[in-house]
């Protein structure tokens, strides 16, 4: 039975559940990747009392999951982890292994990629099946400007880690029928040479700009600090955040913590409004991906303009505020 | 002694890039180079470890001919050693063989150090894989996305944030890290060091035999992901323009984007005719 069905895996990540629910969303894009090259959906846990991440997992589309229940993996480890994970893909030989592009996952990843001797693509925002059969890869280079669609051709299993919100989950069925495997901890495991002092979970930060939906930028093009300002009316009726330009925050016409662009702030908006900005690649660095743009520049030139969805050619803070009126205008409370 | 060594990639400056938004094509080749910014900070942590425990540092990097410039300002910041690999063999490495190579020049010619520091990532792959495979390759402990390093009696300390969970670690020496950009701003490269550094002779420059590696698991060929093709996302726009005045503008946009924008900001944008 083993070998063969093949199998897609997905790495069980639930230490930030509820709010990273990547694990999900890899179980959602495997299934339909299964369903083109026949098969088996499988997760993997490592943990202590995991119990409820298998049903979880299970209930959101696990035909199978494997797991690892001991005291001992109390903690993420990765030490250990590569470990377990390693013998267990060289038993199974699953085709394909999914792990959420997390902290721990980008770090665990590459691990178990080099032990197995094959390919990893990290970071992905897309994967498909073409008619080889192989796993296509999407993954960005230079802060999203450019995609490259990478394939590992030969070694396996494929790995991919995967950007957390580029796939939608499925919603769960507890009714769904999966098989625990339970795999008892080896006797001969190494020991953890990595020792963990302390381990602080942080207070759930308030929205950063990074995870907001909505990001209405602006840039010099506002004309002034007062009708800067419009900027924070708007992003509050729809709920979203300011982001700004370097010489915008330059002239203290927004706080550092607004500035988006190639320095570390990439922000991934459904709906990026973009308010007087010139489009300079260390600001555009950091907006690839932005659903929807919709760019207000007096300049129709602008690279800004040429890389929106909408290219609005008027001033931008008249723009603003006409904005700021429809908009309550059209939404009664 | 502390014996230290700083991997580090040249990477193309972002804004320099000769590459044409219709097609996505990146003419490489064309354009100028720089340190990587992670490889940077993580040089920057190993000089204040240096100036602290009395270190050595020996700067490594595997790239063209070209990337010695890179090393050359690393020396211009304080590092005492270089080794660059560089060979037409060793070309179109994937992660996988990169660490494969930078493990084995390590081996070769810095067996007895204490600490490796590499970025966390690098601005052109972004691939954040080299630290970690390099830290398997070569047996050792490693942790990655380090923020903070203090050494005391051949234990290494750090903290990170991983995840949500502000992490203290420790491990014993010799170990790997990589470190992130939010801490150890790199310090200025004093020009005249840099011209003095360039004076200097002392980069080792060694070949893939030199290295006595295998063909076979070196450059292109060793390694197991190929790129399909490379694409600009943005080119793919429709890009509607729109004109007039404000208050027409808008009329317009939220007349056809109602539900567009109504979805994401959870209201009913649409008015009653
Ligand atoms: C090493 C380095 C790192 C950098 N990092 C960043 C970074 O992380 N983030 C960042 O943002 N920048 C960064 N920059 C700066 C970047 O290169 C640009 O200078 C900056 O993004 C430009 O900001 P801007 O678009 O607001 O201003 P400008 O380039 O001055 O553009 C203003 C735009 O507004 C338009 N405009 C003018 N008046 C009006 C009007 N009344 N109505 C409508 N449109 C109008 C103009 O046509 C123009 O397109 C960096 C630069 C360097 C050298
Ligand atoms: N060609 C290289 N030569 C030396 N060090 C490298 C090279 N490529 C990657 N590294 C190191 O690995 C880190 C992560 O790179 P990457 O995995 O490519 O994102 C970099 O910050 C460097 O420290």
């Amino acid at each position: 039975m083993k070998e063969d069905k093949r199998s897609i895996w997905v790495f069980g990540d639930y230490r930030n559940y509820f709010q990273n629910r990547v694990t999900l969303q890899l179980l959602s894009r495997a299934t339909d990747l299964a369903k083109e090259i026949d098969a088996e959906v499988c997760a993997v846990v490592f943990g202590h009392e995991v119990d409820e991440w298998v049903g979880e997992y299970i209930a959101h589309g696990a035909m199978r999951v494997y797991v690892t229940d001991h005291p001992s993996l109390k903690n993420y480890s990765s030490d250990i982890y590569v470990e377990l994970m390693t013998r267990l893909v060289k038993e199974y030989k699953p085709e394909i292994v999914l792990v959420g592009a997390t902290s721990f996952g980008r770090e665990f990843a590459p691990r178990v990629s080099k032990i197995l001797g094959t390919g990893l693509t990290a970071d992905c925002i897309g994967l498909d099946i073409n008619e080889k059969e192989l796993l296509v890869q999407t993954a960005p280079a230079f802060g999203g400007n450019l995609l490259a669609r990478i394939v590992t051709p030969e070694k396996r299993p494929q790995i991919a880690t995967v950007r957390p919100g580029v796939f939608q989950e499925i919603p769960h069925n507890y009714e769904a029928a999966g098989k625990t495997v339970y795999v008892a901890l080896p006797e001969n495991l190494p020991n953890d040479r990595v020792r963990l002092i302390s381990s602080l979970r942080q207070p759930a930060r308030e929205q950063r700009i990074e995870d907001a939906e909505v990001v209405v930028c602006g840039g010099r093009g506002m004309g002034s600090r007062k009708k800067f300002r419009n900027l924070y009316e708007l992003a509050k009726i729809l709920g979203g955040e300011v982001g700004a330009t370097r010489p915008v925050v330059y002239s203290d016409w927004a706080e550092d913590e607004a500035l988006v662009g190639q320095a570390d702030k990439h922000i991934k908006p459904k709906v990026l409004f973009s308010f007087g900005i010139s489009g300079a690649i260390q600001h555009t660095a950091g907006i690839t991906d932005a659903d929807f743009i919709i760019a207000v520049n007096k300049n129709p030139h602008a690279t800004m303009m040429k890389m929106a969805d909408v290219a609005i050619v008027a001033d931008a803070g008249q723009v603003c505020t006409a904005l700021i009126r429809e908009l309550k205008r059209r939404i009664r409370t | 002694m502390l014996k230290m060594i700083v991997c580090m990639k040249q990477v193309p400056m972002v804004t320099e890039l000769p590459w044409d938004a219709k097609t996505g094509t990146l003419k490489r080749e064309l354009s100028e180079g720089m340190m990587n910014p992670a490889c940077k900070h993580a040089l920057e942590a190993a000089l204040r470890l240096k100036h602290e425990h009395k270190g050595h540092i020996t700067a490594i990097t595997m790239g063209p001919p070209m990337a010695e410039e890179i090393l050359r300002e690393a020396i211009a910041m304080g590092v005492d050693r270089c080794l660059m690999l560089s060979d037409k063999k060793m070309a179109g490495a994937d992660t996988l063989v990169t660490s494969y190579t930078l493990a084995r020049a390590i081996e070769i010619f810095c067996a007895d150090f204490d600490l490796i520091l590499c970025g966390c990532h690098t601005s052109d792959s972004e691939t954040a894989q080299v630290g970690p495979q390099l830290a398997e390759e070569l047996d050792i402990p490693g942790i990655a996305y380090v923020e903070d390093v203090q050494i005391n009696s051949r234990i290494i300390t750090i903290k990170r944030l991983s995840d949500n969970f502000l992490e203290t670690l420790e491990m014993d020496m010799p170990g790997l890290i990589t470190l992130t950009t939010r801490n150890y701003a790199p310090r200025y490269t004093p020009i005249a060091g840099l011209q003095d550094a360039f004076d200097e002779p002392n980069i080792l420059v060694v070949s893939a035999d030199d290295l006595g590696l295998d063909e076979a698991f070196i450059g292109i060929s060793g390694s197991p992901t190929m790129i399909l093709d490379v694409y600009s996302p943005t080119a793919q726009k429709k890009n509607i323009v729109m004109q007039g005045t404000p208050k027409k503008i808008v009329e317009e946009l939220l007349e056809r984007f109602d539900d567009r924008i109504g979805s994401v900001i959870r209201k009913d944008l649409k008015v009653e005719k």
